[in-house]
C-alpha cells in the first residue's frame, strides 16, 4: 500500500484537488455560486497546504544535509512503447520547490480575489471551473518529472487560456484575442513537440533526471550533428526547438503579440496568465531543461551554444522592445502586459548568458509582484466601473477624458487620476507592486532579483569580456530604466493629482464590508507584503549590511536552487558597479517619471508630456510606440492575409479545381474533352483571365461542395471504401502478395472509387 | 468436425450483409439492425478464434461479453435517438436528417 | 471432407444466420425484417453452441433476441408510418452492394490465401481437445477477478447505466412536463 504521508508520494497529490474541483464544478455544482466558490477555494487551499508541506520538507532536508542531487519523487509505469516502457512520475527538486512556493500562493490569492471580482458575472461558475483546471494544469506542470507530462500540463493551460481570454465571448475582440492566443502559442507548441520527439528519439527517455545527470548522454548529444541544419548539434537543435516553444508560451519577440490582447479576459485571468502560470511555465520549462540547452557549451567561460545565444539575443531585445512600447500605452492592463513581456525577456536573457539562478529568482519574485499588480489594476478597473455606474445614477453621462466619442473606457489611465485616497488598499498594492517591478533598491523583491541578473551580466560581459553578456547588460540596463519610468508614469496617471473624469471621482470598491471589497483587497495585502520581503531570500552574501542580515551562511536561494543542477553554479564575488547601475536605473527612471507625471499631474484632455517631448524629435516616434511598432499589422499582412489567400486560391481554386476536378473530368469526359478544352481555351483567351476563371471556380465550388451532402450513409460509404484500400494494403503484407499485384489492385480500387464517386455525384445532381 | 475457416466465412458473409444493410437502407431502424448483424459477425469471429486458438483462457469470451454490452448500449441510445427524431420530423429516413452539410 | 452430424448442424445454423441476415436487409416490411433478425440471431446462438460457448449462446438468446429485438420492434411501432415505405433502399444501394461484395471478396480471398499458405494447419485442424473444465465458471471468475477483467467489467456497467439514463433523457417527450 502506498504511504501518502511519505514525501516521495505527496507531489502526486498536489495537482489533484484543482483538477477534481474543475470536474466537480463543471459536472455538479455549476448551478450554485456558493458551492462552486467553496469547491474551488477548498481545492486551492488543499493544494497550497500540500505544496507548503512539501516545501518545508524540501527546505528541511536541504539545510539538514544539503539537497544536492537529492530530490523527492516517485515514478510509475505509464505505457509500453514497443520494447521500452514509458515512466510517469513526479519530482520535487530545489527548482520545483521554489516554484511550489510561488505558484500555489499566487493561485490561491488569485482564486480568493476572483470571488470578489467575478461576484456579479452571469457565468461566474464556469469561470471558476476553468480557473481550477488552469491551476491544476500548472501544478501538474510544476511537479512533472518528465517532458511529456510537462507538455500535457502546458497544453491544458493553452486550452484554458483560450477559453478564459475569450471568456466574455460576446465581445468580438475577446473572442478574437482568445483565438489569437491559442493560434500563436500553437505555432510554438508544434515546434516544441518536434523538439520533444527528437529528444525521445535520440535518448529514449524524457525524464529530466535521467537526461541531466547523465553526462555522457549530454556530451554525446552535443557532439552529434543534427538531422537538419547541419551546423547545429543534436542537443542544439532540440534546444532551439524547446526555446521556440518558450518564445511562444512566454510571449517573446516575435511571438509576443498574443499577450497584450490577452487582456481582454477578466483580470484574474490576466493575473493567472502573467504571474502564476502560462508565461511562467515557459521560462520554468527552459530552466528545467537548462542542462540540455547548455550541453557542449560553457557560458561562464565564453562558450555559447545555439539555444543559449538565441535566448540571450531574443530575451534582451524583447526586454527593451516591449519596455519601449509600454511607455506609450494608456490602457492600464496593457502597460502591465508589456511589462510582463519585458520582464520575461530579462529572464530569458539571463538564462542565455548562464545566469541560471538569477533567472529562477526573478521568475519567483516577478510571479509575486506581477500577480499583485494585475490584481490591483483589476481593483482599479472595478472601482472605475463602480464610479461610472454611480455617476450615471446621479444623472451624469460619463465621457472619456481624452475626447473621442467611444464608450467610456474604465481601463484607460487618461480617465483616472486621484484614486490614491479613494481606494487606499489598492493604492498600497499597486505601489508596492510597481516599486518591485521598477526595482526600487533594497526594500523590494524586484530589486534583488534584477540586481542578481545585472551582477551576472556585468561580471560576464565587462569582467570577462564576453560579447553576448555585454549586449545583454546594456539592453537590460536600458530596459530597466524604462521600466522604472513607465511604472512611475502608470502610478502617477492612475493615482496622483485630481480625478480627470466623474467616474474617477466616484470610484470606490463599494464600502468596506462587501464581498467585493473584502475578497479583492485581502489578497492585495498578502501579496503586497510578499512583494516587499520575498527578495530577502536571495541576498548576495557579501552585500553590505543586507548580506550580513539575511545571508549569513551564504545566499540561501542561490545555494538551494543551485542543487538542482549536477554542478553548482559559481557564486560571484560582490561587485559594487552593477549594484550602482541597479540603483541608478531604478531610481533614475522613477525620478524622471516623478518629475514628468507626478509633480504636474495630467489634466483632462492634456496630451502626454512624453509624447510632446518625442514629437519634437520626430512625430513618428510616439505613433510607432503607441501602435506597438505595427507588429500586429505586419503579421496581419504577412501571415494572416496570405494564409487566407492561400486557402482561398490554392486550396479551393488550384487543388480543388485543377487537381480533383481534373482527375474526375479526365475519366468521365475523355471523348468530349478535347473539344471542351479548345472551347474553354478560346474563351479564356477572349474573355481574359479575370472573367472566365472566377466563373469556373464559382461554378466548380458550387458543384464540389455537394460532396458534403449531410447524408451519413454517403459518408459511411466513402469511409468503407477508404477502409477497403487500407485493408487491401494490409492484406498484401499479410499473405505476401507480390507488390505488383497489390499495386494493380490498389490502382483498380482507386479507379473504382473515382468512378463510383463520380456516379454518386451525378446521381446527387439528378436527385437535387 | 467443422474447420475454422467455415466459421470465418460465415462471419465474413454476415458482416458483408450487415454492411450492405447499413449502407443501403433508408430507414434508420433498419440501419441499426444492420449494425447488429455486423456486431454479431464480429462475435462469431471472436468466439471461433477463442475456440480454436486459446480455449484455456477466457479472453475471447470476455471480449464477446463486452461486445454484447456495447451492442445493448448502442441499441438503446440509437433507438432513443430515432424516436426523438421521429417525434420532431415525422420521419426516420436518414436522408431527411441532413441538416449538417455544406 | 467427410460429412458429420456436426457439420450438418453447422450448415443449418449458418444457413439460418445468413438467410435471416439477408432477409433483414432486403425485407420491405420493417416488422418482418425485425422478425427475420430474430431468426438470424438464433442462428448465431446456434453457432455459439457449436463453438462450445453455451453461456454466450444463452446470453445471445436473452439479450439479443429477448432484449434488443423487442426494443427494435418497439421502435418500429413507435415510428409507424415508416413500416411500409415505398422506397426501402436509398439511391446508393447499388454502390453499397458493390462495396459490400468487394469487402466479402477481399476477405474470402484473404482466407483462401491463408489456407493455402501460412495458416493451412490451423485452418484444417479440429478444435483442440480439453480446454477449461468449466468455462462458464471460469468466465464468471475472470469477469470479477481484479487481475483480469474486473475494471473493464465495472466500466461496462457504468456504460450501461449511462446509456440507460441517456436513452431515457433523449427519448423523453419534451412537452410532457
Amino acid at each position: 500500500m502506498i504511504d501518502w504521508t511519505n514525501a516521495n508520494y505527496l507531489p502526486w497529490l498536489i495537482p489533484v484537488p484543482p483538477l477534481l474541483a474543475a470536474a466537480l464544478i463543471f459536472l455538479v455544482t455549476n448551478r450554485s455560486w456558493w458551492l462552486t466558490t467553496t469547491t474551488a477555494l477548498v481545492a486551492t487551499i488543499t493544494s497550497w497546504v500540500m505544496a507548503t508541506i512539501m516545501l518545508l520538507r524540501a527546505i528541511g532536508v536541504a539545510f539538514g544535509e544539503a539537497l544536492d542531487g537529492e530530490a523527492f519523487g516517485s515514478t510509475a509505469p505509464w505505457m509500453d512503447l514497443g520494447s521500452t516502457q514509458f515512466q510517469i512520475g513526479v519530482l520535487v527538486d530545489p527548482l520545483t520547490t521554489a516554484m511550489l512556493f510561488m505558484v500555489p500562493l499566487a493561485i490561491l490569492m488569485i482564486m480568493i480575489y476572483s470571488v470578489g471580482y467575478m461576484a456579479h458575472d452571469p457565468r461566474r461558475e464556469r469561470f471558476f471551473g476553468y480557473m481550477s483546471l488552469f491551476a491544476g494544469a500548472m501544478l501538474l506542470l510544476v511537479v512533472a518529472d518528465n517532458l511529456l507530462l510537462l507538455f500535457i500540463g502546458w497544453e491544458v493551460m493553452g486550452f484554458c487560456s483560450y477559453s478564459l481570454i475569450g471568456f466574455w465571448f460576446e465581445k468580438e475582440s475577446a473572442h478574437r484575442a482568445g483565438v489569437k492566443a491559442f493560434m500563436t502559442t500553437r505555432v510554438a507548441d508544434v515546434i516544441m513537440l518536434l523538439g520533444i520527439a527528437y529528444l525521445y528519439a535520440e535518448t529514449g527517455t524524457l525524464s529530466f533526471r535521467e537526461i541531466f545527470f547523465n553526462e555522457a548522454l549530454l556530451a554525446g548529444l552535443a557532439a552529434k550533428p543534427a538531422i537538419i541544419f547541419g551546423g547545429l548539434s543534436a542537443a542544439g537543435l532540440i534546444g532551439v526547438f524547446l526555446v521556440i516553444g518558450t518564445i511562444g508560451k512566454s510571449a517573446q519577440f516575435p511571438l509576443h503579440v498574443w499577450l497584450p490582447d490577452a487582456m481582454e479576459g477578466p483580470t484574474p485571468v490576466s493575473a493567472m496568465i502573467h504571474a502564476a502560470a502560462m508565461v511562467s511555465a515557459g521560462v520554468y520549462m527552459i530552466i528545467r531543461m537548462y542542462p540540455l540547452l547548455e550541453a557542449g557549451a560553457d557560458p561562464h567561460h565564453g562558450v555559447y551554444s545555439a539555444p543559449l545565444l538565441l535566448m540571450a539575443y531574443v530575451g534582451a531585445f524583447t526586454a527593451l522592445f516591449s519596455a519601449v512600447i509600454a511607455v506609450a500605452q494608456n490602457d492600464i492592463k496593457r502597460v502591465l502586459a508589456y511589462s510582463t513581456i519585458s520582464q520575461l525577456g530579462f529572464m530569458m536573457a539571463a538564462l542565455g548568458i548562464g545566469a541560471y539562478i538569477a533567472a529562477a529568482f526573478h521568475l519567483i519574485t516577478h510571479g509575486i509582484f506581477k500577480a499583485l499588480l494585475f490584481m490591483s489594476s483589476g481593483a482599479v478597473i472595478h472601482a472605475m466601473e463602480h464610479g461610472e455606474h454611480h455617476a450615471h445614477e446621479h444623472g451624469h453621462h460619463v465621457h472619456n477624458a481624452f475626447g473621442g466619442h467611444g464608450r467610456f473606457d474604465p481601463q484607460d489611465m487618461r480617465n483616472m487620476g486621484g484614486l490614491k485616497g479613494r481606494i487606499p488598499v489598492t493604492w498600497f498594492g499597486f505601489l508596492t507592486g510597481g516599486l518591485a517591478l521598477a526595482g526600487f533598491p533594497l526594500f523590494t523583491a524586484g530589486f534583488w532579483s534584477k540586481d542578481e541578473i545585472f551582477a551576472e551580466a556585468w561580471h560576464l560581459g565587462f569582467g570577462e569580456g564576453f560579447g553576448p553578456a555585454m549586449f545583454v547588460f546594456v539592453l537590460l540596463a536600458l530596459a530597466a530604466f524604462l521600466t522604472a519610468f513607465y511604472t512611475m508614469r502608470q502610478l502617477a496617471m492612475t493615482f496622483a493629482g485630481e480625478p480627470r473624469t466623474e467616474a474617477a471621482a466616484q470610484a470606490s470598491l463599494g464600502g468596506p464590508k462587501t464581498v467585493v471589497s473584502t475578497f479583492m483587497q485581502g489578497p492585495l495585502i498578502v501579496l503586497g507584503v510578499a512583494a516587499l520581503v520575498a527578495g530577502y531570500i536571495g541576498v548576495p552574501q557579501d552585500f553590505p549590511l543586507f548580506g550580513w542580515l539575511f545571508s549569513g551562511n551564504g545566499n540561501p536561494f542561490h545555494d538551494f536552487v543551485g542543487g538542482t543542477l549536477p554542478h553548482h553554479p559559481p557564486t560571484l564575488a560582490f561587485n559594487v558597479v552593477p549594484v550602482l547601475f541597479s540603483f541608478v536605473v531604478a531610481l533614475g527612471g522613477l525620478y524622471v517619471g516623478y518629475r514628468v507625471y507626478w509633480r504636474r499631474p495630467l489634466a483632462a484632455g492634456q496630451p502626454d508630456p512624453t509624447q510632446l517631448a518625442l514629437d519634437r524629435i520626430s512625430p513618428y516616434l510616439w505613433q510607432w510606440m503607441s501602435h506597438k511598432f505595427y507588429v500586429d499589422e505586419l503579421y496581419q499582412r504577412v501571415f494572416v492575409q496570405p494564409s487566407q489567400w492561400l486557402s482561398e486560391v490554392l486550396t479551393s481554386k488550384i487543388i480543388d479545381r485543377i487537381v480533383i476536378d481534373g482527375i474526375l473530368h479526365t475519366i468521365a469526359h475523355v471523348a468530349g474533352w478535347i473539344g471542351e478544352l479548345f472551347k474553354r481555351f478560346n474563351r479564356v483567351v477572349i474573355d481574359g483571365v479575370g472573367d472566365g476563371i472566377p466563373q469556373a471556380i464559382g461554378a466548380f465550388a458550387g458543384w464540389f461542395r455537394r460532396v458534403q451532402t449531410g447524408n451519413v450513409q454517403q459518408y459511411l460509404l466513402m469511409a468503407v471504401l477508404a477502409a477497403l484500400v487500407i485493408f487491401l494494403s494490409a492484406a498484401g503484407l499479410l499473405v505476401r502478395i507480390s507488390p505488383t499485384t497489390v499495386l494493380i489492385a490498389l490502382a483498380a480500387l482507386v479507379v473504382i472509387i473515382v468512378v463510383l464517386n463520380l456516379i454518386g455525384r451525378v446521381w446527387g445532381g439528378i436527385a437535387e | 468436425m467443422v474447420p475454422l475457416w467455415m466459421f470465418l466465412l460465415v462471419a465474413a458473409a454476415l458482416f458483408a450483409i450487415g454492411l450492405f444493410g447499413v449502407l443501403s437502407r433508408r430507414n434508420a431502424v433498419a440501419i441499426l439492425m444492420g449494425v447488429e448483424l455486423m456486431l454479431n459477425a464480429v462475435n462469431i469471429n471472436l468466439i471461433a478464434f477463442w475456440r480454436y486458438r486459446t480455449p484455456d483462457t477466457m479472453i475471447g469470451q470476455a471480449f464477446a461479453v463486452f461486445v454484447f454490452v456495447v451492442a445493448a448500449a448502442e441499441a438503446a441510445v440509437g433507438l432513443a435517438l430515432i424516436v426523438a427524431i421521429y417525434r420532431r420530423r415525422q420521419s426516420v429516413a436518414v436522408e431527411d436528417v441532413n441538416l449538417l452539410k455544406w | 471432407m467427410e460429412i458429420t452430424i456436426e457439420l450438418l448442424v453447422f450448415l443449418v445454423f449458418a444457413l439460418l444466420t445468413l438467410a435471416g441476415g439477408l432477409g433483414v436487409v432486403l425485407a420491405r416490411n420493417l416488422f418482418r425484417a425485425a422478425l427475420l433478425l430474430l431468426l438470424s440471431l438464433f442462428g448465431v446462438a446456434g453457432l455459439f453452441v457449436l463453438l462450445a460457448a453455451p453461456f454466450l449462446a444463452a446470453v445471445q438468446v436473452l439479450i439479443y433476441m429477448g432484449g434488443i429485438t423487442i426494443l427494435i420492434i418497439f421502435a418500429v411501432m413507435l415510428t409507424r408510418g415508416m413500416v411500409r415505405a415505398r422506397n426501402v433502399f436509398s439511391e446508393q444501394w447499388d454502390l453499397a452492394a458493390i462495396v459490400s461484395l468487394a469487402f466479402l471478396a477481399l476477405v474470402v480471398y484473404l482466407l483462401w490465401q491463408l489456407q493455402q499458405g501460412s495458416s493451412a494447419a490451423l485452418f484444417a485442424a479440429p478444435p483442440p481437445e480439453g480446454g477449461l473444465e468449466n468455462p462458464i465458471a471460469a468466465l464468471g471468475a475472470a469477469l470479477v477477478d481484479p487481475a483480469q477483467y474486473m475494471l473493464p467489467f465495472e466500466v461496462a456497467s457504468v456504460l450501461l447505466a449511462g446509456a440507460l439514463i441517456g436513452a431515457i433523457y433523449i427519448a423523453r417527450d419534451d412537452e410532457v412536463e
